[in-house]
């Protein structure tokens, strides 16, 4: 045990473990838990029988559990919960797992564990959840004393909430989940660890620091990301506050969305390998630039040595290990995203350095001519239908219903085009997977974010291939009559793998081709959802519209351009000024280099 | 800060004293792919609970940089001391060896050992066990010197260090 705390209560009656755990996950707030059941937690799962507090929402595999609860807690800001059995079923968590590690997202994942005397036995669904979830979570704990139990979990929500949120694993052996366990109370003014201190508080020399250099800076940029949504909706109202007080250009990473509102003048799209032309034209030409809680990830930057040159950079993160890890920074500022922008405008109404102006003019100037070049212009023409015109359409409809509108994707080019097509004007109402890129996040995500949101529109924009790294968890949809909907970009290849094929492999679809996919309507049937296709241009509409109409979950089955590929495109190993516009250019693009190829 | 001159650095890590916690700081060194020259660990406060790690790795700033915010990032590590950095410090090293041998070769091995003030912890009439403690350079010219005198074993148990003067790690 590794944290101490000067008043908490034990209680001197003594309850069975499961009934303690059940009670520490109240105390911390818990009202929903994503789980499958197993030998090693049929305690647990005898308690949540026994209780009102808690619900339960039965998945069908638990990595859909552990992707059910990132959405929920993306969603929501709260931590998500899972419950799994020991050995394959943490090991099915594991994928989920490491996706909320790389994406900061804040999970308890509780795994049962084969009772303390058999650890180490190889017993049956004996796996050494500790041992192999270690590089994966931000922590983790296995219980081997009953009256560590109630601490270990209170430990373990804050641990995953505070600092940089993350995954944290509670392994819990069957014999402690029945043996009596005293209770101990969460401590009322927080968890005080002995060894884990995040530093929240900003320095505030750094932020004058950071002021000046940004008031002199006569090409400024804010480049946010995933941290500013992780600090809470108050952060995206400061980002959105500091940014139109300043009047700065402002770019989203993939993460980011939803931090600044899309459709503000000021916004320039995300960034990044398939990131907008100005966005990145001004990331690369830029002299100061405000990095607000994201990571300098490699989707971002391009080639390193070629990364907005003559730049000077301030990094806002709330993990010391992201400053200085891929980019070197010149004023890194350690904190939480929400009380750095509360200091940054503070002090930028009450520092006199003068504001360049004139030079911070002639830079809009110069964007603006950047985005006369409409780098996500499409034509949508004949029949077949576009998979960029699909998502534009899903987006301008879903406004004119006014409903509160969530939207997860899966991984690969749909999950580009939704990025670039659809705007996202809130924080915590887009939901993807960033870092891991793990196919088939996206149905579940969504099924966690209706369970939050009973009343929201809850989209999945999909791919065929990525639903169907997931699909049963239809099943879960029709159990708990969730109306999630599953928008999908049908074009029957792996389109990212295909465009990556074409691009760098000579043409050559080397397992790209899905041969032999469902037909999605019946499959919908199966599940007692609805099922609709798009075949042509001219359904899309209705097919849209029937979707957003039926009051249970759909399958929209989006039959869209086989060949299109998702530009923007920044190559790999190229640089933000040597980006791919469009099939025209792709021709003529400079050939990647060896170094190049070997990147992902 | 330079990223291209690779330097050697000597971490002290004060950490709880709870299982898998070694695991943690190596997994964490060969996930990210960081050098380890040596790696001692033991407890150093039964009371507190407390064990203390000594990391001898190589890198560039940036990197030595990394290793040691990645290292504080652990959740049960107490506090991270590059002491490489920090000034002045001692670093030690205890090496058992054990030397096999007959006639002058012996005689030889014994008077080296003396040199380097080694201690003669075992012998047979055939072998000597030395125990030496010292840097980890000081170890290397001795071993080398027992090569040619029928050198059979070492062992060595990795760097501790410690900053001179007042300036002490405390949880």
């Amino acid at each position: 045990m590794s944290s101490t705390s000067s008043a908490t209560a034990v209680t001197t009656d003594q309850r069975p473990g499961a009934e303690v755990v059940l009670r520490a996950l109240k105390d911390q707030g818990v009202d929903v838990i994503f789980g499958y059941p197993g030998g090693a937690v049929l305690p647990i799962y005898d308690a949540l029988f026994q209780q009102n507090a808690i619900r339960h929402i039965l998945v069908r595999h638990e990595q859909a559990a552990v992707h059910a609860a990132e959405g929920y807690a993306r969603s929501t800001g709260k931590v998500g919960v899972v419950l799994v059995t020991s050995g394959p079923g943490a090991t099915n968590a594991v994928t989920g797992l490491v996706d909320a590690l790389m994406d900061s997202i804040p999970v308890v994942c509780l795994t049962g564990q084969v009772p303390t005397h058999l650890i180490g036995n190889d017993a049956f669904q004996e796996a050494d959840t500790t041992g192999i979830t270690r590089p994966a979570t931000k922590h983790n704990y296995l219980v081997k004393r009953s009256e560590d139990l109630a601490k270990v979990i209170h430990d373990a929500f804050y641990v995953a909430r505070s600092g940089r949120p993350g995954p944290v694993v509670v392994d819990l052996p069957k014999d402690i989940l029945i043996k009596p366990a005293p209770y101990t109370e969460a401590p009322a003014a927080g968890v005080e660890h002995r060894s884990y201190r995040p530093v929240t508080e900003p320095d505030p020399a750094r932020i004058l620091e950071a002021v000046r250099l940004l008031k002199r800076s006569e090409r400024p940029v804010v480049y946010s990301g995933g941290g500013v949504i992780n600090s809470g909706p108050e952060a995206s109202r400061l980002l959105t506050e500091f940014v139109r007080l300043t009047n700065m250009p402002c770019t989203n990473t993939l993460m980011g969305l939803g931090a600044f509102p899309a459709s503000d003048r000021r916004f320039l799209g995300m960034l990044g390998m398939h990131g907008t032309y100005e966005a990145n034209l001004v990331m690369h030409g830029c002299d100061v630039m405000l990095n607000m809680g994201a990571r300098f990830d490699d989707r971002i930057t391009g080639r390193l040595d070629a990364f907005s040159p003559s730049s000077k950079k301030i990094h806002a993160d709330i993990d010391p290990s992201s400053i200085n890890k891929n980019v070197k920074v010149d004023v890194p500022i350690v904190g939480d995203a929400g009380r750095i922008l509360a200091a940054m405008i503070e002090c930028w109404k009450s520092d006199t350095t003068p504001i360049a102006k004139e030079a911070q003019a002639a830079w809009w100037t110069q964007i603006e001519e950047w985005r006369t070049k409409n780098c996500l212009a499409y034509v949508q023409q004949g029949s077949i239908i576009k998979p960029q015109h699909a998502v534009r359409r899903l987006y301008e409809m879903t406004q004119a219903t006014g409903r509160d509108t969530f939207i997860s994707t899966e991984v690969g080019q749909h999950q580009m085009w939704a990025a670039q097509y659809f705007g996202v004007e809130k924080p915590n109402r887009w939901m993807t997977s960033g870092g891991l890129g793990t196919m088939g996040y996206g149905l579940p995500a969504a099924m966690g974010v209706q369970i939050a949101h009973p009343d929201a529109l809850c989209i999945d924009i999909a791919g065929e291939a990525s639903i169907l790294m997931n699909i049963q968890e239809m099943g879960t949809l029709a159990q708990y009559n969730l109306p999630v909907k599953v928008f999908i970009l049908n074009n029957q290849y792996m389109g990212m793998v295909r465009q990556w094929q074409e691009l760098l492999h000579g043409s050559r679809y080397s397992e790209s081709y899905s041969e032999a996919l469902p037909d999605f309507v019946k499959l919908a049937d199966a599940f007692h959802a609805r099922g609709l296709r798009a075949e042509t241009a001219d359904q899309l509409d209705d097919v849209i519209r029937e979707m957003l109409a039926h009051p249970g979950p759909v399958i929209a089955d989006i039959c869209v351009a086989k060949d299109e590929n998702c530009f923007p495109m920044i190559p790999s190993g190229a640089a933000h000024n040597e980006m791919i516009l469009g099939p025209d250019q792709e021709k003529n693009a400079r050939a990647v280099t060896d170094d190049g190829m070997v990147l992902v | 800060m330079s990223d291209t001159n690779v330097r050697t650095a000597t971490i002290a890590v004060l950490v709880e004293n709870e299982a898998g916690i070694l695991a943690r700081v190596v997994g964490l060194f060969s996930g990210r792919g960081y050098n380890i020259e040596s790696l001692t660990v033991a407890a150093v406060d039964e009371e507190k609970l407390l064990s203390r790690i000594t990391v001898v790795t190589t890198g560039t700033d940036m990197v030595i940089e990394q290793i040691k915010a990645q290292l504080d990032r652990l959740v049960p590590v107490h506090m991270v001391n590059d002491l490489s950095l920090a000034g002045p410090h001692l670093v030690r090293e205890l090496a058992l060896i054990k030397v096999v041998g007959k006639g002058e070769h012996r005689v030889e091995a014994l008077r080296l050992a003396d040199a380097f003030r080694a201690h003669v912890v075992d012998a047979t009439t055939e072998s000597f066990v030395f125990e030496m403690t010292g840097h980890g350079e000081k170890i290397d010219a001795f071993c080398a010197l027992m090569r040619p005198l029928g050198l059979a074993e070492i062992c060595r148990t990795g760097a501790v260090a410690i900053a001179r003067g007042t300036a002490h790690m405390a949880a």
